[in-house]
């Protein structure tokens, strides 16, 4: 297992190179610079900012500077907010951002295994058309749609919840967690109910029941188990994508999240945040990947057996 | 995974979320007006609160709340009412101005402010490392400009002087009577010296003396809390010299950037006021809540530049023909449906006592016959032309009625092409486009804001138009003339030869349209949008707006 941790984890590093390089100059291609205005800025003020953002100097001493910042761990400043490091940003939009995503992912886990489990149990009834349908409405429903119709019913027509906001008052948590888990709750669904159909079918589980085992400890114990590998496998890109993906989820709701400077970023041409928000998000995809990979070796004993036995 | 371990890890996640204790209970906005904390919405996260660095509203709205220059401005009539400044003279050649500053006002530490405070401050602001992009609103100072390009390295040559600690005196390049406007302007308000030198190199970008601690300012409120795109804190300021005339305990500021969201949280009683409202929703305010929609003139236009280096678009008969066919009150009724105002002329209707000579008219007619002079009669033989817009709903349909409204008038074809706003700009700064949608804010409420941009090769200009008679009238006439008359004439002349010239084309006049909870009250409506914060003041109850 440590052999394959290990593995993986060297081959970050020229994954890594690559998302720096790539970034750094696909940005600067892109006509318009961070300090282009629409009220033109004098010559003079142009040159005051290149040199101090080191602009001034040719492509490659930037790039090998800025890689020579990154080893030190330093994203250096934003070009948007002068006052503030991309560090800084992205440290203080992070905890909301996590939040968000960690709330929507055990809320699609929770009820998109719950509804994948239930449909799996009697396929091609009403107990299986039912949570499918939902969750096809789910994945179609795009959170610029379904959050603010949220926010319609609960928020304004029955006054339940908060419009907006991020942890100023009681339950203004729910919805966003709501409509960001939607999409993935679906996917969720689908793909336990996949697992499961094929995992019910198994010799082993018509074992279980020729045993006497009721049939929610067949189900629960030894169905979940290998029903849910997809959706372990699916569970940490998941979440990488959950945090890098919540900036529409953050707009609608108004939460100080880093999404928002992701996507702000790009517009504004602020090449720093830019940098910075793609490398970290870079890191967390990795990191999550590994992850899940390393739940499903866990989770199934044939790949298990497999990295126990060092390759010939 | 079995059942009771499902269920437990519900319930965490619901109490995590707090699903309990939610709804009903008094609105933000009804707490706010009975502890006088207004609820302000602030359209974008501000970039920075340095006066000397920052270029937008959101950073103006919280920057006049916490500093204040020499003069403020009324709000109701925009003319200039003493600030740190109690009184002040003018010489009577317009070039030398005096200013007396008051004995008790102090910076938020306790601090008097100062005339050194005013020259050290004004220095920075002109120092070429800061990177000021608004160091022109300086430039009328004599050898500002030379000092702010580093031709000058000595500020003691730029028209700035000490005389004591109460007495500033100002010497001018050139009479400018929108002078004292200026000193309004965030741009040349004072900073605190002995922070800024706390905090890092006063001479740089990258300080922090601009956050919530560290912050010392002079206005009528001080900085408590900024978070990061979350919000913006101020609250009453007791040193300030006025103290006793803010009504306002405090202002939260919001930075929301989408108008939806904004216009959620003001129908849900978060905000007493937005920064603007989609404008779809106009329409159903008008109907159902006309007292919550404000739709007040603001100080700016909307309109197209012509690229005159495009060969078709090089004679101005051309020029004209595409401004006569456009039917502007069709436009603002059924297309912007803001309020806006048909714009004939460049300048907005009464700057200052300063009415456009008069520009032209809806003739389609007309255009036909000026285009069939140029050499295209019924629009044959016009080469396609594109219409460069940066991408947005507004600026679509607008485009689209356009060129509408083109082939149907002057049968000439004319594609769209939308650019995300940085490369929209660099397109046209660089005179890639033939025909580009702008729009311009004045700066000041005085002609010269709006006219002073079509100088050849003026860095605004980008058109390619240049006129050596025009750039004589605003550059020497109008400076020189020392009675308003006189120099206002210099700038009729002057548009009237950028109407005739036509190197833009002007398309409506500008509105500011938001939504105000009816107990705000002390915010007249002005061309600038402009909130003088220590008269506001909220109003319990149901009333009435009648300001």
């Amino acid at each position: 297992m440590l052999r394959f941790i290990l593995h993986r984890l060297l081959q970050a590093i020229p994954v890594l190179l690559v998302v720096v390089t790539a970034t750094f100059f696909l940005i600067r291609l892109a006509p318009g610079g961070p300090f282009s205005a629409d009220k033109a800025v004098a010559p003079e003020v142009l040159h005051a900012l290149e040199a101090r953002y080191r602009l001034d100097q040719p492509l490659s001493a930037q790039y090998l500077s800025y890689l020579g910042d990154l080893l030190r761990g330093d994203f250096g400043p934003s070009f948007r907010y002068p006052g503030r490091s991309v560090d800084e940003m992205i440290f203080t939009g992070l905890p909301a951002t996590a939040e968000l995503g960690l709330y929507a992912l055990l809320i699609s886990l929770l009820l998109g295994t719950a509804a994948g489990v239930i449909a799996a149990l009697r396929p091609n009834s009403a107990q299986d058309y039912v949570p499918m349908s939902a969750a096809m409405i789910g994945i179609c429903l795009p959170s610029f749609l379904l959050g603010p119709l949220l926010i319609l019913v609960f928020g304004i027509w029955l006054d339940w919840l908060p419009v907006s906001g991020w942890g100023n008052v009681p339950g203004d948590k729910l919805l966003p967690a709501l409509t960001l888990a939607a999409g993935y709750t679906a996917y969720v669904a689908r793909l336990s109910r996949g697992g499961m159909l094929e995992v019910l079918a198994q010799d082993y589980i018509r074992t279980a029941r020729a045993k006497g085992l009721p049939e929610w400890l067949v189900v629960c114990k030894h169905g979940l188990r290998g029903g849910l590998i997809p959706v372990v496998a699916f569970a940490g890109p998941a979440f990488a994508g959950l945090l890098s993906g919540s900036f529409v989820v953050e707009t609608i709701f108004q939460i100080p999240g880093l999404g928002r400077f992701y996507v702000q970023a790009a517009f504004n041409r602020d090449y720093t945040m830019i940098m910075g928000t793609t490398i970290f998000f870079a890191v967390l995809i990795v990191a999550f990947n590994l992850l899940a990979d390393i739940a499903a070796v866990w989770l199934n004993p044939r790949l298990r057996q497999q990295y126990r036995k060092p390759a010939a | 995974m079995n059942a009771r371990h499902l269920a437990a890890l519900l319930c965490a996640l619901i109490a995590a979320l707090g699903l309990a204790g939610c709804g009903g209970g008094e609105t933000r906005v009804e707490t706010g007006n009975r502890e006088q904390v207004l609820h302000w919405g602030n359209g974008t996260e501000p970039q920075e609160l340095d006066p000397h660095i920052v270029t937008g509203m959101p950073e103006h709205y919280i920057l006049i709340a916490l500093l204040e220059g020499l003069v403020l401005k009324d709000p109701a009539t925009l003319e200039p009412i003493p600030g740190v400044a109690e009184r002040w003279e003018m010489s009577a050649d317009g070039l030398v101005y005096t200013f007396h500053l008051r004995a008790d006002a102090r910076w938020s530490n306790g601090d008097p402010v100062t005339a050194s405070d005013f020259a050290w401050s004004w220095q920075r602001a002109l120092t070429p490392s800061l990177g000021n992009s608004y160091a022109y609103m300086y430039f009328a100072i004599r050898n500002a400009e030379a000092f702010a390009t580093g031709k000058l390295a000595d500020f003691g040559q730029v028209g700035v002087e000490v005389l004591d600690e109460r007495t500033l005196r100002v010497t001018l390049d050139h009479p400018t009577p929108y002078f004292l406007q200026l000193l309004d302007h965030y741009s040349m308000f004072p900073v605190h010296r002995p922070t800024l030198e706390q905090y890092g190199d006063p001479y740089q970008r990258g300080s922090t003396w601009t956050r919530a601690g560290h912050f010392v300012g002079n206005g009528p409120f001080a900085l408590d809390q900024w978070e990061l795109n979350k919000v913006v804190v101020v609250s009453k300021s007791p040193t300030y010299w006025d103290a006793a005339r803010v009504k306002l305990n405090a202002i939260h500021y919001y930075p929301v950037e989408n108008v939806s969201t904004e216009e959620r949280m003001f129908r849900a009683g978060q905000l007493h006021i937005t920064a603007s409202i989609p404008p779809d929703k106009i329409a159903v305010y008008r109907k159902e809540a006309p007292q919550l929609l404000h739709v007040e003139p603001y100080l700016g236009n909307y309109f197209y530049r012509l690229n005159t280096q495009v060969p078709q678009l090089a004679d101005p008969r051309v020029r004209r023909a595409l401004a006569m066919s456009i039917d502007r009150e069709q436009i603002v009724e059924h297309v912007t449906q803001g309020g806006q105002q048909p714009a004939y002329t460049f300048t907005p209707p009464d700057t200052l006592g300063y009415t456009a000579p008069p520009g032209f008219a809806y003739d389609p007619e007309g255009a036909r016959q000026l285009l069939a002079e140029a050499g295209y009669p019924n629009g044959q033989g016009f080469p396609p032309t594109e219409l460069l817009y940066n991408t947005s709903e507004g600026h679509r349909k607008l485009a689209v009625a356009i060129q509408q409204m083109w082939k149907r008038e002057l049968n000439i074809e004319i594609t769209l092409n939308n650019q995300d706003w940085k490369v929209y700009l660099d397109n046209v700064d660089n005179g890639h486009y033939q025909i580009a949608r702008a729009g311009w804010i004045g700066d000041y409420v005085d002609p010269n804001s709006f006219l002073d941009m079509w100088v050849t090769d003026g860095g605004n200009n980008r058109t390619g138009w240049g006129d050596p008679r025009y750039d004589a009238l605003v550059l020497q006439c109008a400076p020189a003339a020392l009675e308003r008359e006189a120099r206002y004439r210099c700038f009729r002349d002057a548009e009237a030869l950028l109407l005739e010239a036509m190197p833009v084309i002007p398309i409506f006049f500008s509105t500011r349209n938001y939504l105000r909870q009816p107990g705000v009250r002390g915010l007249p409506a002005n061309l600038l949008g402009y909130p003088l914060f220590k008269q506001v003041y909220l109003q319990v109850g149901d009333v009435q707006s009648d300001d």
